[in-house]
């Protein structure tokens, strides 16, 4: 379980993010939606700690995160995984020391261990025959795999995903929310995602954050999204003609 | 004014996060021999190339502006040495090379920077400022003390071969002025400067990447800065140095 409790941020001046307090649960897929610039990265990047808040307080289990020191968080870092947009892979090492660079900076596995688990990784994300290929080398879809696979060789308790299917096709996109979805269900992970596709929304949604302009708007399940009184969310919600059309057959 | 003691204050407050707590040694080492490649013996063919024309140059010159009977020819060949030793080969090296490896490691760090390499690097749990930057420091410490040595003697080299092609001198003078009067002592003083250069190099321009944000455009923004910012501390650096190690 992890909890934000009124927590806001401001950068220059300008608040970001405005009294947010919600809860997400262990071993479910939560969303974070919201338009682009609305404060889904910068939450989530308040979460993990990546951005210190300006008041409130962050707890993973019960304990406190955002009042522990550096090295206190560092035990609860290495229960957090996580998958950027970009997918923030190194440039300078391939698919494999990618994965592996967790295993070798924080454990004391022999290499035939490590590959080993680099390897079960790589298989569960289901990428073959990129080992020894660079991030420039890779397609968008193979990066985000990468990406997770890294995001999981600690065995995390938490898994944070920023837009992980931003800049894929709809196929692609369609295969990374289920792939995060099953491990999430598998190791019982609370993972949370923040995105603005509602297709992922309908797909795997458990739990659903809806942020605008830095504020929580609305939270609920999927089931009641589509029936949510709420004109700012709807509009979100209905606003590709594709969902606009499904809405008014289903009237 | 304020501006430059609060940037002083960040950038000391990164040194304190790349010299704490290095996370394992057989990494760092690793890390250290990659960059000696990477930054080190990269910069070898550069600094040969200017080396070899710039002492063929001064030597030139010396030989118009020493042209009297009355001045021993082998002063053109001492001319040359000590223009390499004592500025030439630290200073000036180190000036070219704030532009190629202080804009390289800016914009390489700067760009891990925006794309959240550094980010990825944190919610790991590394420290990411002694993970990237303290093995750039220590290999470029150690190995431009080297490319100084190596540009002294090329230069000197190219000043023999313009004598020697040219024949403007006498070759044998030449060397006879290489010989003369050394000073074991200007060595060290040339290898302590470009040891120090070398550090304002990289602490610098990894400081101007580290704290960049926004898009490429502030990459290169940041990669400006550092070859600006580096090259400016090194002046004044040369400067105190010298009043302390030579006066
Ligand atoms: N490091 C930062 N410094 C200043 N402003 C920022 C920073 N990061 C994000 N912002 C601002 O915060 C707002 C929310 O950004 P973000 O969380 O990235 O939105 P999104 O919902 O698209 O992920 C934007 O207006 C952005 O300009
Ligand atoms: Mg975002």
């Amino acid at each position: 379980m992890i909890k934000a409790d009124h927590i806001s941020k401001s950068f220059e001046g300008r608040t970001v993010l405005d009294d947010i307090s919600v809860e997400f649960e262990t071993g479910k897929t939560n969303l974070i939606i919201g338009r682009s610039g609305s404060g889904k990265t910068v939450l989530l990047k308040s979460l993990v700690g990546l951005h210190e808040v300006d008041s409130g307080a962050v707890y993973y289990d019960d304990v406190c995160y955002t009042h522990l020191t550096f090295k206190q968080r560092k035990a609860i870092r290495k229960d957090i995984g996580m998958i950027f947009q970009g997918g923030a892979l190194l440039d300078s090492s391939t698919v494999v020391e990618n994965v592996k660079l967790p295993l070798d900076l924080f454990t004391d596995q022999s290499e035939a261990e490590k590959i080993e688990r680099v390897a079960f990784c790589l298989e569960r994300v289901r990428l073959q025959g990129a080992d020894r290929l660079y991030p420039s080398e890779l397609s968008g879809g193979m990066i985000k795999r990468v990406a997770i696979a890294r995001a999981i060789v600690m065995n995390p308790r938490y898994l944070f995903c920023d837009e992980p299917n931003s800049g894929l096709d709809p196929q692609t996109s369609v295969v990374i929310d289920n792939l995060i979805h099953d491990i999430t269900r598998e190791y019982n992970i609370t993972t949370i995602i923040n995105t603005h596709d509602m297709n992922s929304v309908m797909e795997i949604g458990e739990k659903i954050v809806y942020i605008h302009e830095g504020r929580k708007w609305w939270e609920g399940t999927k089931d009641d999204i589509l029936d949510a009184d709420n004109a700012e969310l709807n509009d979100f919600v209905f606003a590709s003609a594709m969902a606009k059309r499904a809405r008014r057959a289903t009237r | 004014m304020i501006k430059i003691l609060e940037l002083t204050g960040r950038y000391f407050m990164l040194l304190g996060k790349v010299f704490s707590r290095p996370e394992k040694m057989r990494i760092y080492r690793e890390r250290i021999i990659f960059e000696m490649e990477a930054l080190g013996l990269g910069s070898i063919p550069l600094t040969a190339i200017i080396s070899v024309f710039i002492g063929a140059v001064v030597t030139l010159q010396m030989s118009i502006s020493l042209e009297s009977p009355f001045i021993p020819q082998y002063l053109i060949g001492y001319a040359t040495r000590e223009t390499m030793v004592l500025e030439f080969s630290s200073t000036v090296v180190a000036l070219i090379l704030a532009g190629k490896v202080g804009s390289n490691i800016a914009s390489e760090i700067g760009t891990m920077r925006i794309t959240e390499q550094i980010d990825a690097l944190e919610i790991m749990g590394v420290n990411s400022a002694s993970y990237l930057i303290l093995p750039k420091i220590v290999a470029t410490v150690l190995f431009f003390p080297l490319l100084t040595l190596l540009s002294i003697f090329i230069g000197c080299v190219g000043g023999y071969a313009i004598a020697y092609l040219t024949g403007i001198m006498i070759p044998g003078d030449y060397i006879e002025g290489m010989h003369y009067a050394f000073l074991p002592y200007s060595i060290t003083y040339s290898l302590i400067k470009s040891a120090v250069f070398a550090f304002i190099i990289t602490s610098i321009s990894a400081f101007c990447g580290y704290y960049a944000n926004g898009n490429s455009l502030e990459v290169g923004r940041a990669s400006t800065r550092a070859v600006v910012a580096s090259s400016i501390v090194i002046m004044i650096f040369n400067l105190i140095l010298t009043q302390i190690l030579l006066v």
